[in-house]
């Protein structure tokens, strides 16, 4: 029952797999890996996750208090950093595709073009 | 490659990947182990350098390196994206339309604006205490910014964005991390070690090396997204492609 938590960052990630491959659109296309990424966080605060744990940061609580792994939450926040640059990145390409190609369909790119 | 065939490779391929991932899930400690070996060393080094906030602790004194990396991917992108975005050579610039808003609007955004920016910086500020650094902070002060382009107009928010001063507060925030860095270095420790004074731990002043990165985090994060969503607005309310048509962006 518990395998179910991992299952799901699983999930999103064909999901979002699985949108890539099907588009017609960049944009969508870009949004799709998105969703792909984003399974990782799940995988991760899955992993990191301690049943009745807090967030891990003591400024108002006990030293003791049990909290959850702060080790995948920083990878987790690294992970969201990246991702959002990527996006803008792709996104800025998908612009440049639209204007020098007049188009935003994967497959209608075709030929090379100097 | 038809559809079809590629549909069929994506099937073949998830398969795989189901039955592998599935396995391999078998294998991972129990969803909510009480047993986290590097989390709870993450926690005694954190109370160690007198940093309460452990993820801050983590990505800016124990993992202060790897986020070297991954705030020169952020500069990386950045500096791309402008390349990218940049007004050809065959582009030219049509002039800002004046917008209509809500006084409601208007009275709301300007109301929201001050809060916001003074809510960034407090994000930033506190990195080492609560939920928050230089990365949340950072974006909360560039979208913050953007309140003046819903509450008014394009014109607006140019005469607020200083767009010449925060391209160069992106490169100095990237910067900043690099050369504070080099500390360590000169009293004789590692490259990024946390060697200045620790503070009280749960105070503002706490975590030594901590909140001063976060602040050049934080003004990196800050200025190059308010740079690169500039890049973007450029191109969807001022230039014009030479062809005439709608150059694809939302207007």
């Amino acid at each position: 029952m518990t395998l179910l938590f991992f299952l799901a960052a699983g999930w999103i990630f064909l999901a979002g797999v699985y949108g890539m491959v099907t588009s017609r659109n960049i944009i969508r296309t870009v949004g799709c890996l998105a969703v792909a990424q984003s399974s990782t966080y799940v995988l991760l605060l899955a992993v990191g996750f301690r049943r009745g744990g807090t967030s891990p940061y003591f400024t108002d609580t006990s030293t003791r208090t049990p909290v959850v792994d702060p080790v995948v939450q920083a990878l987790a926040l690294t992970d969201v950093v990246v991702g959002a640059t990527v996006t803008a990145l792709l996104l800025a390409l998908a612009l440049q595709l639209r204007k020098r190609h007049g188009t935003v369909d994967p497959d209608a790119l075709t030929g090379l073009r100097g | 490659m038809s559809r079809r065939l590629r549909l069929a490779l994506f099937w073949a391929a998830a398969v795989v990947f189901a039955v592998a991932f599935t396995a391999a899930c078998t294998g991972l400690p129990d969803f909510g182990t009480l047993s986290h070996p590097y989390g709870s060393r993450a926690i005694a080094a954190a109370f160690h350098q007198r940093t309460a906030n452990t993820i801050s602790s983590v990505n800016f004194d124990q993992r202060a390196f790897d986020t070297l990396g991954e705030e020169s991917i952020l500069f990386a992108a950045v500096l791309g994206g402008l390349v990218l975005l940049r007004r050809a050579r065959d582009e030219r610039l049509a002039g800002v339309r004046r917008g209509r808003v809500l006084p409601s609007t208007r009275m709301f955004g300007s109301l929201l604006l001050p809060i916001t920016l003074v809510t960034g910086v407090y994000i930033v500020a506190h990195g080492q205490l609560s939920p928050g650094g230089g990365f949340q902070g950072g974006v909360i002060l560039a979208t913050g910014l953007h309140l003046a382009y819903i509450a008014a107009d394009y014109g607006v928010l140019k005469a607020i964005r200083p767009l010449a001063v925060l391209d160069a507060a992106d490169a100095v925030g990237a910067g900043a991390f690099a050369v504070l860095g080099l500390v360590g270095l000169a009293v004789g420790a590692a490259y990024l070690q946390n060697v200045l004074p620790l503070g009280t731990f749960g105070q503002l002043s706490s975590g030594g090396l901590v909140p001063v990165i976060n602040a050049a985090v934080g003004v990196e994060v800050g200025s190059g997204v308010v740079v690169l969503l500039a890049g973007f607005l450029d191109q969807a309310v001022e230039i014009v492609s030479p062809t005439g048509k709608d150059n694809g962006a939302g207007r």
